[in-house]
């Protein structure tokens, strides 16, 4: 009878913290909760419970933690102060995988908020923990244990370092190789958050042989995979030429394009990113990716989007475009240049208006045909509108006036120039200016377009300091024409002539 | 004695003479000495001074041809140096000239042709267009697929949700929720529900505790360029992994009667033609009859020097005969064919005899 009370006292002591636990697990989902739980000591609360003898209170304990630590700084900063990271590791290295699951989760909400944070789970050995879960058989552990890698290693090089110093990454490229479609996706996230940072990591990453295996993911009919996989390489080939072209040697260039038709924004823009990533370095991986006829679906994926999707595809077109004439020349064939022009009047972000003036004066800068090119793509004005505009923001106008002084430096596409002749600054007219000196003294045709659409008449308008290079470029331009029609055209010619008139007696 | 005055007169005379003379020469002795002095100084210099002077003339003209032959040397030497380098300016000249040209040339050809430069962006704008137009394949393909799953999958929820209403059924006695009998015609899920198969209720999957499930909820974080965790499929593929056990076979009933539709099979089975039963009775006969007909169609076209061959040949020819003449045929040869088969045949024998 005794015994049976008992044992009777006992579960129902457990029944009761069970049910604790899980009530706080559950309200613990709710942001609205957090605020009420933490005034209510939950943290000094569960940090017993996480030591219970019944795993299933450990685990919804550990889960409740997690929860509240995900949601903010504060609680997690404040798991981290009641000294719960070493039970949690403990519980990581000797338990059962559930407890593995959910300790990795309350390392990973721990992890997520800063650096610092991160710091204190690598300094509690939350790192060699999770690496040893990444071993583990069964897949959600193995999932927990990367993900909570990955976000101690976003944080910055050097928590990257440790987690790639704990032997992190062969372990995380042997999960690429999993059937399971989240770990392959939490793997390929961890390795591109190991990548981001520094040379080093990303070339231990590619030394792993991840490249091979990425580019082999690159198809996968999974968007979300294909997101962290483009996103992995593009980390990777970021950082230097060597691993630009083991990206490129992986033959990931004409598998990868498909993506750029896939219905998922995101891995548009992170296959826009990767092309992006490896064009930069030389013009040779640039002609390569140009080869492969990139250029085109680049250019129609920039027409299918919109805002900061655009961004990476255009300054891809810039990139391109910078390193020879002839790139220059391949982007306006693939009409990148009237793509420029769209999305510089569809556009209102200034950072986007910034990088496609800045691509156009990529374009541009090369050759007297390809600033003819931005001259008749009507571009040069917009550039002047953008460099005048008050509202514009310091880098765009910077960034247009560059571009307009580069290609003004080239254009010999006189009509295109004519417009500039009007309302300019001068330190953008004296380029116009001094365009129209070298070419009219060559040209007749030109000349004699030039004096009838009033070009000469706003050029005597022009008041400029006399021995200034405008005035001597205006003194050339002059000279190609007879005095009289310069003077004609000069202003106050007709009071002249009046006071001549006065003058004048008939014999 | 005249002139022995005129002599002593003389005398005086001479001796005036001789005083005069001698203070005179006394006189002049002073200057004559010093002439003398200067005369025998000049030619003593002169006769030492001739020795070294000899040398000097010597050395003089030792040292003019030397320098003459010296500086023409040297002057050689310019000239040459001067033609030389008039040279090299001319072959430089021209070296340029043909640098210029072969660079101009090899540029034109290699670095900046224009052909080939026109060639590689035309080419690049139809590999663009190429492109574009694979991707759009590509994109319309996966496109039918993507639509093609979510048929698949919208169909299976309907053939589920149906079976789940099969109970809705109308009876033979009683129409159904869906088989108004004030409506012209039944609802279409009526038609559908007639279309599966009732499915027997399973016991639900029990979902194991709290803990693997929970991290699902909104705490899942974003990662920062996807819409939503990657979490999602997680749970999806290793909690639902329901095992679906095989059915329990049926066993076979212990009788001595067959199954009905054994018995069925076998009551409306038509044997098949057998070998035997495809060949008529008559057939060997026939083909004795024939064979006998060739063998004397044979010896009498048969050519003279056949008779030479030994008896065992002729049975070997006549073999090969019988393989090459079709069957059927051979007995129904017009008239007219045969001598023309028989000097196929006559051919068909020389090469088999020369191949012997």
């Amino acid at each position: 009878m005794t015994q049976r009370q008992i044992v009777q006292v006992f579960e129902q002591y457990q029944k009761s913290r069970l049910q604790f636990v899980q009530a706080v697990a559950d309200l613990s989902a709710r942001p609205q909760n957090i605020e009420l739980l933490n005034n209510a000591g939950v943290v000094s609360m569960l940090r017993p419970l996480l030591l219970d003898v019944v795993p299933s209170i450990q685990q919804s304990a550990a889960l409740a933690l997690g929860r509240l630590a995900d949601h903010s700084d504060d609680l997690a900063t404040a798991v981290v102060e009641a000294d719960i990271l070493p039970q949690l590791v403990h519980s990581l290295v000797s338990q059962n995988r559930f407890s593995k699951k959910s300790a990795a989760f309350v390392l990973r909400a721990v992890a997520k908020h800063s650096p610092e944070l991160s710091q204190a789970v690598v300094d509690s050995g939350g790192v060699d923990a999770l690496v040893l879960c990444l071993e583990e058989f069964d897949p959600g552990v193995k999932e927990a244990a990367a993900w909570a890698l990955g976000y101690i290693a976003r944080h910055n090089a050097l928590l990257s370092q440790t987690v790639v110093d704990a032997g992190a990454v062969p372990l995380l490229v042997s999960c690429l190789l999993e059937p399971v479609m989240a770990i392959k996706r939490i793997a390929a996230s961890t390795l591109s958050d190991i990548c981001k940072h520094t040379p080093e990591l990303a070339e231990t990453v590619a030394e792993n042989g991840a490249i091979a295996h990425l580019a082999l993911m690159i198809l996968n009919p999974d968007a979300k995979l294909k997101r962290q996989v483009l996103s992995a390489l593009s980390q990777i080939s970021k950082h230097s030429v060597s691993l630009a072209e083991m990206v490129i040697e992986a033959e990931v260039f004409p598998a990868a394009m498909a993506c750029l038709k896939d219905p998922d924004d995101y891995v548009k823009k992170n296959v826009t990113t990767l092309m992006r990533e490896v064009v930069k370095h030389t013009p040779e991986l640039s002609q390569v990716i140009v080869n492969c006829g990139a250029m085109g679906a680049v250019v129609d994926s920039l027409s299918n989007c919109s805002g900061n999707l655009q961004l990476p595809g255009i300054m891809m077109l810039g990139y391109v475009a910078a390193h020879s004439e002839s790139l220059a020349m391949a982007v306006i064939l693939s009409k990148g240049l009237s793509q420029l022009a769209l999305c510089l009047s569809e556009e209102h972000e200034p950072h986007i208006k910034a990088a496609t003036a800045w691509s156009i004066g990529q374009i541009g800068h090369h050759t007297p045909e390809h600033a003819k090119a931005v001259a008749t793509a009507n571009l040069l004005t917009k550039l002047l509108e953008l460099y005048m505009d008050a509202n514009s923001s310091e880098d765009l106008q910077a960034k247009s006036k560059k571009a307009l002084k580069s290609i003004l430096q080239k254009c010999t596409y006189l009509p295109g120039l004519e417009p500039l002749l009007y309302d300019v600054p001068s330190n953008i007219l004296k380029h116009v200016v001094y365009q129209f000196s070298k070419v009219l003294p060559h040209d007749a045709k030109a000349r004699r377009l030039f004096v009838t659409s009033g070009g000469l008449k706003k050029l005597q308008e022009i008041d400029a300091e006399p021995g200034s290079p405008l005035q001597e470029n205006i003194n050339a331009i002059n000279s190609c024409f007879p005095e009289e029609i310069v003077r004609y055209y000069s202003p106050g010619y007709s009071e002249v002539l009046l006071e001549r008139l006065e003058k004048y007696q008939p014999a | 004695m005249a002139e022995l005055l005129e002599l002593q007169s003389q005398v005086e005379e001479l001796k005036k003479e001789y005083f005069y003379r001698k203070r005179q020469a006394e006189e002049n002795r002073q200057r004559e000495h010093q002439a003398a002095t200067r005369i025998q100084r000049w030619f003593r210099a002169r006769r030492a001074q001739a020795y070294p002077s000899q040398l000097h003339e010597k050395a003089i003209i030792i040292q003019k041809i030397w320098r003459g032959f010296r500086a023409r040397a040297r002057f050689r030497q310019m000239v040459k140096a001067a033609y030389f380098i008039m040279k090299m300016n001319f072959y430089e000249e021209m070296a340029v000239r043909i640098q210029r040209r072969w660079r101009g040339f090899y540029a034109r050809k290699n670095v900046h042709n224009f052909y080939a430069r026109k060639s590689y962006l035309e080419g690049l704008s139809r590999k663009n267009e190429l492109v574009r137009m694979e991707l759009d394949e590509l994109e319309e393909l996966q496109k039918r697929e993507r639509d093609c799953l979510e048929m698949v999958r919208e169909q299976t929820a309907k053939v589920y949700q149906t079976q789940r209403l099969h109970h809705l059924i109308s009876t033979k006695q009683c129409p159904g929720v869906f088989n108004s009998p004030f409506r012209p015609a039944p609802h279409e899920m009526e038609l559908q529900l007639r279309q599966v198969k009732y499915l027997a209720p399973t016991r639900l999957f029990q979902r194991g505790g709290a803990s693997p499930l929970g991290m699902v909820g909104p705490t899942a974080p974003s990662f920062p360029e996807t819409l939503q965790s990657p979490w999602i499929e997680t749970t999806g593929i290793y909690c639902s992994s329901r095992p679906i056990l095989p059915p329990i076979a049926m066993k076979k009933q212990q009788v001595p009667f067959r199954q009905p539709g054994e018995v069925w099979e076998q009551r409306v089975h038509c044997p098949d033609l057998m070998l035997h039963l495809q060949t008529c009775y008559t057939h060997l006969e026939e083909a004795q009859n024939r064979l006998q007909q060739r063998e004397s169609r044979n010896r009498k076209y048969a050519p003279p020097q056949q008779k030479l061959l030994s008896s065992v040949r002729l049975k070997e020819l006549q073999v090969v005969d019988y393989i090459l003449t079709p069957r059927g045929v051979s007995p129904r040869v017009p008239p007219s064919r045969i001598p023309a088969a028989a000097a196929d045949w006559t051919r068909l024998r020389t090469i088999a005899i020369s191949g012997e």
